[in-house]
Parts: C-alpha cells; structure tokens; sequence
C-alpha cells in the first residue's frame, strides 16, 4: 500500500514523499513503517500506542485515530502533522 | 568567521568543531549550535545550526569522554527523542530507543517531553539519565542510544503525589530537571521537580524521600509543606559535594550535608533586585562562589530581569553578601534568562555564560566581571552549557 510521508518525517524515508508499507490495520501499517525506517513509528504513536495529538492519520479520505482501523480496502494512507505552531 | 569582545555579534558559518578548548552547546528552540573558543576565550567558532527547526531543550557534552553529545529533541508535532554525536556534529544519530514509559503501565503515561540530560558517574561510563514531562525519570547504560525507566522513581507510591499528574501547573508543562549524581556515589542521586521539589536517592534511585525542608512555597497552602516546591535549578558543587545550590520559584537557597535545612541565602541580595530566577551556577573549584541571574517575580511575573536592568549576582562567601555584575551588559533588556541557560566552564579564571529569550549569547572570561556579546540573533535560546572537547 502506498503511505505519504509528510515532510517532517522524510528524514526517516531517505527523503521519499511516498514509500511501501503492509498491514491490515493501521497499527500493522506503522509496525511495518518502523521496520523499514526505524524510529518513525514513535514520532507518531507514543508508548501507549495512541497518536500523538498533533499527528493525524488519513485512510484515503477519512481522518481517523483508532489505530485497528481496518485498512485492507483502503487505496492510500496519509500521515500528515496538524497545522500548528511558530 | 569568529566574534569576540568589541567586535559584537557574528553571522554564523559553519567551521570544525574538534578542539580541546572551551566550547559552548547551545539549545534553542529551532536547533542546536556548537560555539568553539580560542584559547583566551576572545573569539568564538560557530557551527550551526544542528536540526533546524526541532526544538532543543538540552544539549550537553560527556565530560568523562569528551567526545559524546546528546542533544534532548522535539518538535512541536512530533514525539520526543534524542540525537547523539561523537564527532562534534560530523554525523548524527538518533537514540535507537529514546526515552519512553512502560507501555501499558497502570496510569498510562506517555512522554512529550525529554527536558533535561545528565551525565553519570565517572565510573559508570556510559550511563545517562534523562527528565521530562511528564516527570519521569529515565536512565541510558549505552551512551544515550537505549533509554529505560527508572521504576523506582517513575513507579515510587508517592510519585503520583509528589509530582504534578495528570494536571500540570508549570505554563510549559511540568517538569523534571536538575538530575544529579554524587562525585562521590553513584547511588547519591538529587532531581527536582517544577512543581515538586526536590527528591534524593541513596540507592541508585530505587527509592526516594523528600528534602525541602525550610524551602518557601507561597503558591502552598501548607507553610512547612513537605513537598509541592518549585526549585527552578539545583547545583551541587563538585569540589564540595556536600555543598547544595538551589535557585527556587521563591528565593535563593544553600544546604551543606548531611543537613537537610535549606539556608535562604538569597535574603542578602538588594531589595530591589530580590532573589527570583531560573539558573544558579558555580565556580567549579571554589565552593563559597555562585552566580544567578535575578528576574523580576513580582506583579504577573514578567521573568525579565528587574527593571529591565540586566545582571548577574555573584556571591564569593556562599550567600552571605553578593556583587551585582553588569559591566558591559544592556542598560536596558527584556530577555529571560531561563533555567539551563547559564553555564560556566572550568577556567582560570572561570567563564560564565548566559543565553537570552532573545536568541543572544554572552559571556564572560573573568567571572562576571566584564560582559561581551558573542552571538546574537539565534532563535530562543533554551540552555547554554560548556564543555571541553577531547582532540
């Protein structure tokens, strides 16, 4: 499945805006992320396994928080940061 | 290019870092940068920034290798970390396992904040410990590059009294700071908390009491509170490791071991400058001396220096009287001077540095006596502290 990266994270993807990842969930999905480039999953899930509050989480078009979200039937995953600070 | 006294602040350029003078790290609210001395500590290389645009609560050099740099990371989306270098910035990496609570733990904590780093004990190469917010206590055995909580404080039957959780009091969140190791024991451990107090350790951190005695804390109910105080900065002296410096939310204070009486040292400073701050330093030989950086803690607490008279106080009989220090200093400023900021280095005579809110670096090579600009127009600057590179 294709996963955008934002760019605050590309640092982990050797720069790529967009990169491979597997996974029912998107849990799974970010497991996966984290094998590839590791040390990306805590920058956007914290040791509780809950999204940071300034990370959001896109399944094609839907936001969404709950990391069991199934992604099976999805087309794209987007990771993106909130709009916010200065 | 350099800066040094009289010729003002410099545009920054990027330069080797490898020397076996002074250096100051520098955390900043936009990155880290590395300021390289010549040897009268006249003229200073710059190198930066380091990780534009992150936020660098602390940026600290082991003393016991020279060579290792553990900058305590974050941005304003991102979950905390930390970068470590031990070529001076030549190449970095990032914690393989950062600081972070038990997953699944009772209260369910999660870190937002890696504020403070602490080297260990000569004889523990290696080992680091880390605070933050929330006010956890974390330990690394690797260097930096693995993080474990310290269950005996994190998990301590008092911790969720002593600290501020799940509400936080402290406007940047709460947090846990000033974490020290005895030269003497590696057990002998010290940190505070804004809001807490301070807490010591004699078993390597398994367990922990309180030790605030005779330390004021107006925002408390409670005028002889055990606990619930706001030490802004702790120090102990080096030379004299029985020997306490705490510069608190409500004054000025000494305690010389094994007493456990804080002293209000901070009563002898003029009345008009009264004895509010954030940092305390010390001169790394000479037990009765400390420099503060006093700020204007009355009305709304604009924690800008009173009158807007920048200056340093130093005191040379441990507290007993104290010399104000602003030769060359702005007649007038607005800039905070915040709690890991202030540093000073192990020179004869000793440097002592400040960065400002206002993104300024000063320093001093003759103990305060005289001030000069070394770099201006950094973003916030969040710690200053020295270092001696190895070559």
């Amino acid at each position: 499945m294709r996963v955008r990266i934002p760019t605050p994270l590309r640092s982990y993807t050797g720069e790529q805006s967009a990169v491979e990842a597997e996974g029912t969930t998107v849990a799974e999905l970010l497991v996966d992320l984290d094998r590839q480039f590791p040390g990306l999953r805590f920058r956007v899930v914290d040791e509780q396994h809950q999204l940071r509050p300034h990370m959001k989480v896109f399944v094609d078009q839907d936001s969404v928080r709950d990391l069991a979200t199934p992604i099976s039937d999805a087309g794209e995953v987007t990771l993106m940061q909130a709009l916010s600070g200065g | 290019m350099s800066a040094g006294p009289g010729r003002g602040p410099t545009s920054m350029t990027t330069v080797a870092a490898v020397t076996d003078s002074t250096a100051l790290f520098l955390g900043t609210r936009k990155g880290a940068w590395i300021l390289t001395a010549d040897a009268e500590r006249r003229s200073w290389s710059v190198d930066g920034p380091h990780f534009l645009g992150h936020i660098i609560q602390h940026a600290v050099l082991d003393p016991r290798d020279g060579r290792t740099l553990l900058l305590a990371a974050g941005t304003g989306h991102l979950g905390p970390t930390l970068f470590r270098t031990t070529d001076f910035g030549a190449s970095w990496s990032e914690a393989s396992r950062p600081p972070a609570f038990h997953t699944g733990e009772r209260l369910g904590r999660s870190l937002r904040k890696v504020f403070w780093l602490t080297p260990g004990h000569a004889d523990e190469p290696g080992v680091w410990y880390a605070g933050g917010t929330p006010q956890g206590l974390f330990r690394s055995e690797d260097g930096g590059d693995t993080w474990a909580p310290v269950d005996g404080w994190n998990d301590h039957p008092m911790w969720e009294t002593w600290s501020e959780y799940p509400e936080e009091n402290t406007p940047d969140g709460s947090m846990l700071h000033s974490v020290i190791v005895d030269p003497r024991d590696a057990d002998h451990l010290y940190l505070g908390l804004s809001a807490g107090g301070v807490f010591e350790s004699t078993d390597g951190g398994k367990d922990w009491t309180t030790l605030n005695e005779n330390v004021e804390a107006v925002f408390l109910p409670e005028p002889d509170a055990d606990y619930g105080h706001d030490p802004h900065c702790v120090r102990l002296h080096p030379a004299d490791p029985d020997r306490l410096y705490q510069q608190n939310h409500c004054g000025i204070y000494r305690l010389d071991r094994p007493g456990t009486r804080w002293e209000r040292i901070g009563d002898e400073m003029p009345r008009t400058v009264g004895d509010i701050g954030f940092p305390v330093e010390l001169h790394p030989r000479d037990p009765d001396t400390a420099w503060v950086f006093p700020m204007d803690g009355t009305d709304v607490w604009p924690r800008t220096s009173p009158e807007g008279r920048p200056a340093a106080f130093v005191t040379r009989d441990a507290g007993a009287t104290w010399a104000r220090q602003d030769d060359g200093l702005p007649e007038q400023a607005w800039f905070t001077v915040k709690r890991q900021a202030m540093t000073t280095d192990d020179g004869d005579p000793v440097g002592v540095y400040f960065g400002t809110t206002s993104g300024e670096v000063w320093a001093s090579a003759d103990e305060g006596a005289s001030w000069a600009p070394i770099l201006a127009h950094l973003p916030e600057i969040y710690s200053v502290e020295a270092g001696r590179p190895a070559t």
